[in-house]
């Protein structure tokens, strides 16, 4: 067991487990942040996606030692930034979600890729989130919310 | 006059093993020594450690069996992946044997231009592979002793010699040399003037 200095959407927590566990489980059962999900466990799907220092990370498969000082942000945090919020408005306004259960790591994605690209092509999406699985299939509305999303932040409203 | 007597024969004997090593040609022919000591270095960098990530595609490779990386990453525009979808995303910068994620400094793919495969993932030849390597316009401008230090040092290359777990917790498979032999046989390609096969 090791403990761990982590800053988590803006916060500072403290954790003590073994550094080979990886930062999902942290986050979902030291720190009870569960809206980050458990999928495939091998980095395979997508749902367990944060951003750790800014990129779009599988917590499922980075143990909790190679984080570092690295900022994370979850699905928790994630709408207090504004390209965040425009995701998530988006998301709300096509009805993206079915079961829901993958949409977290969803957004995710969706945020990592507006915030490096802010009128993503088509090509761009499907690269994009191509790792992400929606076992419900809302890949087209997915793709619908992110053109939203765009549109807003583009017109200034994120 | 023993010592002359002596002197003598030892040239003799000298000029003597002489014409018989070159009577067996490769022995003593610098670019033929050259391409053999290539022949060793070809063997590593079309090991799956190497080539899986200079493919001529749009997507690494993993596995011994150089199977396309799953979860449908791509190439990007600087070989790092796209935005969601980074190399960095999964890949630390060390190997993380806890969840069997391979891990290292700047992990990338090499550019197009230095692929070492066909778009149908087929290993090019090893003649092809040598131009490639020695295409300054297509190698960052290495020269012999560049290629050398490269291998030497860069740690992406390195990692092949400690390419960590699997996730079953297997180790991964090595190349067929240790890293001093691979050296070793880059000293003695460069030395002979990084010579290619025909």
């Amino acid at each position: 067991m090791a403990t761990f200095q982590l800053t988590v959407n803006g916060q500072r927590r403290e954790v003590n487990v073994d550094p080979s566990t990886p930062l999902l489980w942290v986050l979902r059962e030291d720190l009870k942040m569960t809206g980050t999900k458990f999928g495939c466990g091998i980095s395979a799907c997508g749902a367990c996606t944060v951003h750790v220092g800014g990129v779009a990370t599988r917590s499922c498969i980075v143990p909790i030692a190679h984080i570092g000082d690295r900022p994370i942000i979850t699905i928790e945090g994630i709408g207090n930034d504004a390209v965040g919020r425009a995701v998530q408005d988006a998301w709300v306004d096509q009805d993206v979600v079915q079961c829901g259960y993958c949409q977290s790591g969803q957004i995710m994605a969706a945020v990592a890729l507006l915030k490096s690209t802010s009128r993503p092509t088509d090509q761009n999406i499907e690269e994009s989130m191509g790792g992400n699985l929606c076992r419900c299939g809302t890949y087209p509305r997915i793709r619908a919310a992110i053109k939203t999303a765009a549109s807003q932040i583009n017109k200034g409203g994120a | 006059m023993p010592g002359l007597r002596v002197g003598v024969l030892v040239s003799a004997i000298v000029v003597a093993a002489a014409l018989l090593v070159n009577s067996s040609g490769a022995e003593t022919n610098p670019a033929a020594q050259g391409v053999a000591a290539w022949e060793q270095v070809y063997s590593v960098l079309t090991s799956p450690r190497c080539i899986n990530c200079h493919t001529a595609t749009n997507y690494p490779q993993q596995g011994d069996d150089r199977h396309r990386h799953v979860a449908n990453v791509v190439r990007g525009p600087e070989g790092k992946g796209v935005p969601g979808l980074n190399c960095a995303g999964c890949h630390q910068e060390t190997n993380a044997d806890s969840t069997g994620v391979p891990g290292g400094h700047n992990w990338h793919l090499a550019p197009l231009e230095m692929r070492w495969q066909d778009i149908n993932d087929r290993p090019l030849s090893s003649a092809a592979v040598c131009r490639q390597l020695t295409d300054r316009s297509r190698n960052h401008n290495l020269d012999g002793p560049g290629l050398l230090k490269h291998h030497e040092e860069e740690p992406l290359v390195k990692w092949a010699w400690n390419p960590g777990r699997r996730p079953d917790g297997t180790a991964r498979t090595l190349p067929p040399l240790t890293h001093e032999q691979f050296i070793a046989a880059t000293r003695r390609w460069v030395e002979a003037g990084t010579p290619c096969p025909k």
